[in-house]
């Protein structure tokens, strides 16, 4: 490399640095910094009235699994919190498949449509983004409520007797975490089935695969990172649910988000909720990590 | 070659749209071809030839009509179910399968054992000279490599008919001279009937058994390379298949008299006005005023290496061009602007009814 192309390379890596400065100033102040509070909080004691004492403790990251017996002071497992967790990891696993089923068809149709058309769908599909989450929350909550839109069609219909109750159930927050995360997985499965080359359809039938094996040997392999992003973008939004199970599960069905919140408000005992806050980071991670090392073992046999 | 019928159209029609707007891109084909012949479908863009070959394959359904398979009706079988492959215009082959992969995807879909696809794409991979490359990915292949695995791919399941849909055009003119002998000597080797679709006319004669020609939907003329040449029944066949001289005509007894006057013998069962028509290569050149021949004056030489196109006129002004071999250097062959005379070689005439 000569004298002139070493000085433009490096002119060009300080451009580049000094043009990312903006966005990386940010997110030191506003994504590093408040990690780097809230794990330095989860080792301090919680104060009387919230916030904290600046004296080392382990108390919040024990408490996350065990629960010190208010008599004798001896460690229990904690089951409670073990329930908040199954059921954020297991809402949040069905809220993925949930979306995938209805999402994959929607991306297909759209994806197909004649160009002008697809973008009147896709402008469609954006829709709910304009509206505020709490609100679109409680427009779900009208709709399934004891006296809501779908109970009083179903017994009008004479379908059933008494009303469904599926508010304030597991069931109502994985079907409002559904249809509030559905865009996030829509619109990732459209781009990928977009670049999908419609004539490998025929390949695969004139090579004796029938409908149902074209979706799975053709199809589905070649828009994987689609399902892949969708998932992602779907899977880790609902683990950190706060609004949805809120107001759809009642206050007993907590996810993470809710007892986190619990615990900087009502609970008072911020080390907890900041060691819970850490603990949710670390299962996202992990389940991404796992995740995505699955889907590329699955491409690549070869590899 | 035997004389049994593989694939056979009765009847088929295939209408696109509604209403006003109805296209006809198949209108009433009828064909048979032959088990085990090198079929060509030719025609220019839009003549139907890639609908009857989907028709074949399965990917469309014909409007009404019947298609055959060693004589049982697959009309409404779908493409999985019938016995024939097809090598695409785009390959359309597998991009997350390997080279292999992609060769044996049709013989895993028939649920054979996997050994026996291994030996199948194996084998397979050999015929096409492919075997280096069974654990590549396709996209790091050359158009001609990737031709190769298409044609592999749909010749492993062993399939009773071959369709090639314009498989060679993407190609450039070196490949796909050595892709039309590779052709050749797959269907040779294999035995099975193809049917491969082109408006290359030189790619039909060179490489068919028989050739069927189709314009507007309908098949014009069904024959062998040589038949299709010199014997074509309309005046679209003879001037889509090589160059061709179109002379106005009237049949006399005997004959027919050009629009100068002149009188050809022919034989033709045709009436009235026709129009004759003779391949440059049999236009002869003679001396002016020589007894029989037809008045001519060159107008000018297109040189092509090998041969010469001499343009003439005849008396009445219609064009005539002749291909005469280019004459040796420091002879000045035929002058342009001299009066000369034209025969036609015998039996090289033929009239073709208006």
């Amino acid at each position: 490399m000569s004298a002139a192309e070493d000085r433009l390379t490096r002119q060009s890596a300080r451009n580049g640095w000094l043009l990312s400065a903006p966005a990386l100033v940010l997110l030191m102040v506003a994504a590093i910094g408040p990690l780097v509070i809230i794990i330095i909080y989860s080792f301090l004691t919680p104060g009387q009235y919230g916030n904290v004492v600046w004296d080392f403790s382990l108390d919040g990251w024990v408490s996350i699994l065990f629960t010190r017996d208010i008599f004798d002071g001896t460690l229990g497992l904690a089951d409670a919190h073990l329930t908040i967790f199954w059921r954020s990891v297991s809402l949040s696993i069905m809220t993925t498949v949930v979306a995938f089923a209805l999402g994959f068809p929607t991306a297909w149709f759209i994806a197909t449509r004649p160009a002008r058309q697809r973008a009147m769908w896709l402008f469609l599909i954006t829709i709910p983004f304009w509206t505020n989450l709490l609100i679109r929350t409680f427009a779900i909550m009208e709709v399934i409520r004891a006296e809501g839109v779908l109970n009083t069609a179903l017994l009008w219909a004479g379908i059933i007797e008494t009303p469904l109750a599926i508010i304030y159930t597991d069931v109502a927050v994985l079907i409002g975490m559904a249809y509030v995360y559905l865009p996030l997985m829509v619109l990732p499965l459209f781009a990928a089935i977009d670049r999908f080359d419609m004539r490998l359809l025929e390949a695969g039938y004139d090579l004796y695969a029938s409908r149902w094996q074209v979706l799975r040997r053709v199809i589905l392999p070649i828009v994987k990172p689609g399902i892949v992003a969708g998932s992602i973008l779907v899977f880790i939004p609902s683990l950190g649910a706060y609004v949805t199970p809120r107001v759809l599960g009642g206050g007993k069905n907590m996810m993470i988000g809710n007892f986190i919140e619990l615990q900087f408000l009502a609970g008072r005992n911020w080390p907890l909720g900041a060691a819970l806050s850490v603990t949710l980071l670390v299962i996202v991670t992990a389940a991404l990590l796992i995740y995505v090392r699955a889907a590329n073992r699955g491409s690549n046999p070869h590899g | 070659m035997t004389e049994a019928v593989t694939i056979e159209a009765r009847n088929a029609v295939k209408a696109f749209g509604q209403g006003d707007h109805v296209v006809r891109a198949l209108d009433d084909v009828s064909i048979q071809i032959r088990k085990g012949e090198f079929f060509t479908l030719l025609g220019p863009s839009g003549c139907g030839k890639t609908t009857l070959l989907r028709l074949i394959a399965g990917f469309e359904m014909p409007t009404s009509g019947t298609i055959l398979l060693d004589g049982a009706d697959i009309t409404d079988l779908p493409p999985n179910r019938r016995p024939v492959n097809t090598v695409f215009q785009s390959y359309a082959l597998f991009p997350h399968l390997t080279v292999a992969e992609n060769v044996g995807f049709g013989l895993t879909m028939q649920g054979r054992p996997k050994a026996e696809v291994k030996a199948r794409v194996d084998q397979m991979l050999a015929l096409v000279k492919l075997e280096p490359m069974a654990g590549r990915k396709t996209s790091q292949l050359s158009g001609g490599q990737q031709q190769r695995v298409a044609l592999a791919r749909a010749l492993a399941p062993q399939p009773k008919v071959l369709l090639l849909d314009e498989p060679l055009s993407a190609l450039d003119l070196k490949l796909r001279k050595e892709m039309q002998v590779e052709l050749k000597r797959l269907q040779t080797e294999t035995g099975i009937t193809f049917i491969f679709v082109t408006h290359d006319q030189e790619e039909a004669l060179t490489m068919s058994d028989r050739i069927g020609v189709m314009s507007a939907g309908k098949l014009q003329q069904v024959g062998s390379p040589k038949e299709i040449y010199t014997r074509p029944v309309n005046r679209f066949v003879a001037s889509f298949i090589g160059e061709t001289n179109f002379l106005p005509a009237t049949v006399v007894p005997g004959g027919v008299k050009l629009s100068t006057g002149d009188v050809v013998e022919v034989a033709t069962a045709a009436q009235g006005t026709v129009t004759l028509t003779v391949r440059p290569e049999q236009v002869r050149i003679v001396g002016a005023g020589e007894a029989g021949a037809i008045a001519a004056r060159v107008k000018f030489n297109v040189y092509f290496g090998t041969d010469t196109h001499c343009h003439m006129a005849l008396a009445d002004g219609t064009e005539v061009v002749a291909r005469v071999q280019s004459p040796a250097s420091g002879e000045a062959g035929v002058v342009e602007g001299t009066d000369v005379g034209i025969r036609f070689a015998p039996g090289a005439a033929q009239v073709l009814e208006d």
